[in-house]
């Protein structure tokens, strides 16, 4: 099977400071793949580039083959650690606007994850919980058609509730043709999730393991996996 | 459907466990639709795949069975069963014998324990 990512020597600096330095992976498609690292460790930043809000200062990233730009916009749904929704919007604005911006926007589909995630179209965005708020981004992210979809710490700062149906949504309506690359902190209340995670330390990838093969070799959880490497 | 899983060992084969013991213990029985992949990993708020991976094994050792654009099933055969049985048995069996033997009791003592405390638990 082709490879849906591809990252090849990929660096990135800012002035002087490495954020990434020499990431090279390939991710196949109908995955869950958790990226993991702490605060700084460069998931953001890997996620920006894959989604073409950056420029890798060395290195080249394809999806499905093609070379991050403008053609590779509609086959990756970002979702972001801080919403792009504006607060004067309310949930049926917020809708409208992702509906007008991508042509791959599956109204219905929208319709039914709100459904799920107890979300109403008049509700006032600036008016959500965080956890509500977290809701939206998510129904927002994976209402695309896309084929990678990259969500950024989306379980962050939400209570072990709104983290519980986030993962349910997650589960329940994630497209299986396509990937999903969850960076997160929280190992083991999503750890569960994924077919293979990476972890990602000062800009660089120590380990990329199917999580089933992790446990039967190691005989340790993720959780106890990512405390390891991550020790100071 | 809930199961208290483990992190450290495998999914699938705790999952693969459960079912067994669900059909053994006779909750889900012989012929019984089994849910979709879908819907259990969702219950169970795990991965598809490992859902997946899950019946195939299962479906490899024949303890369920696949009815083309109708779903999954436990399997028919009463001997299979009966096999999953016999065979989660020996694994309690190797325990309890394992763990006795550490504590330096004969194979003898261990049989007379044993039908002591059956005989014990029997009704009056």
């Amino acid at each position: 099977m082709n490879p849906l990512l591809e990252v090849h020597e990929v660096s990135k600096t800012y002035g002087g400071k490495i954020a990434l330095h020499q990431v090279s992976f390939n991710l196949s498609p109908g995955k869950i793949i958790g990226l993991l690292g702490t605060n700084g460790s460069g998931k953001s930043t890997l996620m920006k580039a894959t989604a073409g809000l950056i420029h890798p200062t060395q290195g080249q990233i394809k999806v499905t083959g093609i070379p991050v730009g403008v053609e590779t916009r509609s086959l990756v749904s970002f979702m972001p650690d801080r919403p792009l929704t504006e607060s004067w919007m309310k949930v049926r604005d917020a809708i409208s606007f992702y509906r007008d911006f991508y042509s791959d926007f599956d109204q219905q589909k929208a319709r039914m994850m709100l459904d799920f995630m107890g979300l109403r179209e008049s509700d006032r965005i600036s008016a959500l919980s965080k956890g509500m708020n977290e809701r939206l981004q998510l129904t927002l992210t994976l209402s695309r058609n896309a084929r990678l979809y990259l969500l950024d710490e989306p379980i962050g700062g939400v209570d072990p509730v709104a983290r519980g149906k986030i993962l349910d949504a997650i589960v329940e309506f994630y497209n299986e043709d396509a990937s999903l690359v969850i960076s997160t902190h929280l190992v083991r209340d999503i750890e569960r999730i994924f077919d293979e995670v990476i972890f990602i330390r000062d800009g660089e990838i120590v380990m990329q393991e199917e999580v089933e093969s992790l446990r039967i070799k190691y005989g340790k959880s993720v959780d106890d996996m990512f405390k390891e490497v991550f020790a100071e | 459907m809930s199961i208290e899983f483990d992190n450290n060992l495998p999914i699938y084969l705790q999952i693969m466990n459960y079912l067994k013991r669900e059909i053994v213990t006779g909750k889900l029985k012989a012929g019984d639709k089994i849910p979709s992949v879908r819907e259990l990993a969702a219950d169970l708020q795990i991965n598809p795949n490992t859902v997946q991976r899950t019946f195939q094994e299962l479906e490899r050792e024949a303890v369920v069975e696949t009815k083309r654009g109708l779903g999954r099933y436990v399997t028919n055969e009463e001997g299979k069963i009966m096999s999953i049985k016999k065979e989660m048995a020996g694994e309690l069996l190797d325990r309890f014998i394992g763990g006795m033997q550490e504590l330096g009791f004969s194979s003898q003592d261990i049989a007379t324990i044993v039908s002591e405390a059956v005989k014990t638990e029997e009704p009056q």
